[in-house]
């Protein structure tokens, strides 16, 4: 068992619960800044794809995992990362401007979008923006002088600080530029969770009456959850670009924007942790899937067998497993964990129980 | 001056009207309860200091301030902070944080500097923490202060409701309903909380409840309501004995 005594007002408000937590981290830390050195390209190459959508799920997570406004058309924001970034450098404006004025370009437009669907809720706000997922794909065919359409645009090496980074001639360049961009986001949205703003964030999703009451402008609020959300989604879709190297108006597609929601929803909605182990979930699972299938192919004889969708039905299943038995995600499952290792020997069944949750109606009493 | 004025109210719900031609006003640091049946509007009068609703005619001032001139939120600004008859906490979120969350019409930082949490930002959190600490201390919250809303007993929620009310450091606060469904030993407890809120802090308390016991024993004036309109006003021995409220209670219990 192992109890935290606080004796100081720092001791909640810092990050880490105490030495040996900010010390796991650490290690962690040092683990993938050291990935490079065990890893293959290959897997590397891997581990850059799982942090491009841990910070498009960080992204997600703030709208729909704090906020509470559901969103099935993030890819679309993605695009508008991918393609602002990539038509600002075509442009001759270096990398170290173009990646960050992506980003806020995002944000901003993404908020103008909100603005007429933040009187929309739940479902409603769901299928909205679907609808712009959807539309983002004839967008990009419509603008082709500057999209490049159908035919789609090719991503060139950049240049960060006098270095040349692609994703296939220096891989290891590459991941660390995920890698820091990965954290900085991490810890921008650690800070923002501690401070005001996301606590308020956290209000609306809970319950936006009494979050009026205490004085929090609901429209605002989501608003500004928008911008946030959109941009963060929007550099995750600048370094997807490079990192895929060519992308036409089908690479963002509705399934990614689902294949997002999804991924945050089995990380665990709610938390920064859900979004990597998700992105973790995202990015092994087609490994996963064809070791899987040779493994039964060997077993069972014949070659491999190729089955259309597989992968998607697979990721569905596991989401169904999830929101059945485990709601809070791999998060929620990793916390009991976590918790019954804190409190051994004290730990009880019933301790993460929800209680019977009072009747909720529209109406005001 | 007093510190509420409600002037001449009224809100319908399509056909039914649920305030009808109402006025009354809090004076600075009383105890002022409404009373009523079920249905009688004493919930609506309640969103409508809050905002929620906007009536069709009549003026509702607190502070010297024309609240229907006012956004929703920013009522808390003025000072005015309250609970729900349905507890309304953020309950995926711990006692602390939703007290916190009180503290927000407080805020000085914006986005840039909460994002790089610079020592202005820490400066008022520390200033925050101290200011909900008092508040859990006041209330006996402690045992629960990590504790998620979604894991607590019905009778805590409704302490961390006004406790959260309380963390917004308001000049008027408006309970509705504190007692119900609290266990007699609660409902002194609350008898007691509201009394400190009153003489300690200095705040004034408007609330709807049933328990006339708690009633009479915290509040220093009676409004009693059915039908949306005013029955009688005066001290909770007069509004008791009152022909009128009589009437009503046994004519709705019949
Ligand atoms: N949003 C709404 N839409 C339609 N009718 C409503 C709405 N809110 C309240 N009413 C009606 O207005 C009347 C007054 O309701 P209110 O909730 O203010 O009563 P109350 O005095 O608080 O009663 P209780 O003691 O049951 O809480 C009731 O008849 C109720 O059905
Ligand atoms: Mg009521």
């Amino acid at each position: 068992m192992r109890i935290v005594f606080k004796t100081n007002y720092m001791q909640d408000i810092r990050p880490w619960k105490d030495g040996y937590q900010l010390s796991l981290y650490l290690i962690l830390l040092a683990v993938v800044f050291a990935a490079p050195f065990f890893m293959d390209a290959f897997y590397l190459g891997e581990m850059t794809n799982v942090l491009i959508w841990a910070i498009a799920g960080l992204g997600l997570m703030i709208l729909t995992g704090h906020t509470g406004q559901a969103s099935l058309g993030h890819a679309a924001f993605l695009a508008m990362g991918c393609y602002a970034n990539i038509i600002l450098l075509d442009a001759g404006v270096p990398f170290m401007i173009a990646f960050p004025l992506a980003g806020i370009l995002t944000g901003i437009i993404g908020m103008v979008i909100a603005i007429p669907a933040l009187r929309l809720h739940g479902i409603y706000l769901a299928i909205a923006t679907m609808a712009m997922s959807i539309l983002v794909d004839d967008i990009i065919v419509l603008t082709e002088p500057w999209t490049g359409g159908v035919g789609g645009k090719y991503a060139p090496p950049v240049n960060i600080f006098g270095f040349m980074v692609d994703r296939w001639g220096t891989p290891r360049e590459f991941y660390y530029l995920v890698l820091v961009v990965s954290v900085i986001v991490t810890l921008g949205y650690i800070n923002l969770l501690r401070a005001p703003l996301g606590r308020s964030f956290i209000a609306l999703r809970d319950s936006e009456v009494s979050a009026q009451a205490m004085g929090i402008d609901v429209a605002r609020t989501k608003a500004i959850s928008f911008a946030i959300s959109c941009g963060i989604t929007g550099l995750a879709g600048a370094l997807m670009g490079l990192f895929a190297g060519a992308f036409n108006n089908e690479t963002f597609s509705v399934v990614i924007s689902i294949q997002l929601l999804m991924m945050i929803v089995i990380g665990g909605l709610g938390s920064i942790h859900g979004a990597f182990f998700g992105a973790i979930i995202v990015g092994f699972l087609p490994q996963f899937l064809s070791i899987a299938k040779e493994w039964v192919g060997a077993i069972a004889g014949g070659s491999s067998v190729a089955i259309p969708g597989l992968e998607f039905g697979i990721f569905g299943m596991i989401l169904i497993i999830f929101i059945l038995f485990e709601p809070m995600g791999i998060y929620g499952r990793w916390f009991k964990i976590r918790t019954w290792f804190e409190l051994f020997p004290f730990y009880r069944k019933d301790m993460f129980k929800r209680q019977k949750s009072y009747l909720k109606t529209e109406r005001l009493r | 001056m007093s510190l509420l004025e409600i002037e001449n109210v009224t809100l319908k719900f399509g056909g039914l009207t649920a305030v009808d031609n109402l006025s009354f006003s809090v004076e600075q640091g009383e105890v002022f309860a409404i009373v009523g049946p079920n249905g009688a509007g004493k919930s609506t009068v309640f969103n409508l200091i809050s905002r929620f609703y906007t009536p069709i005619n009549g003026s509702i001032h607190f502070d010297g301030h024309d609240l229907l001139k006012e956004k929703a939120s920013d009522v808390a600004s003025h000072g005015v902070a309250r609970t729900f008859q349905n507890i309304e906490l953020f309950e995926q979120a711990t006692v602390l944080e939703n007290l916190l969350v009180g503290r927000h019409r407080h805020r000085q930082s914006n986005f840039l500097t909460e994002l790089f949490f610079t020592p202005s930002v820490k400066k008022q959190e520390i200033q925050s923490r101290h200011y909900v600490e008092e508040i859990i201390d006041f209330l006996d919250l402690q045992a629960y202060r990590e504790k998620r809303i979604a894991g607590l007993p019905y009778g805590v929620r409704k302490v961390v409701e006004v406790a959260r009310a309380l963390a917004t450091d308001p000049k008027l606060l408006l309970l509705d309903e504190p007692a119900s469904g609290l266990s007699v030993e609660e409902t002194t407890d609350m008898r007691w909380w509201i009394d400190d809120i009153r003489r300690q802090m200095g705040i004034t308390v408007l609330m709807v409840e049933h328990d006339m016991g708690l009633v009479s024993g915290v509040s220093d004036r009676v409004l009693a309501m059915a039908d949306g309109a005013r029955l009688a006003l005066g001290t909770p021995a007069e509004v008791q004995s009152d022909p009128a409220v009589i009437e009503a209670y046994l004519g709705h219990a019949a």
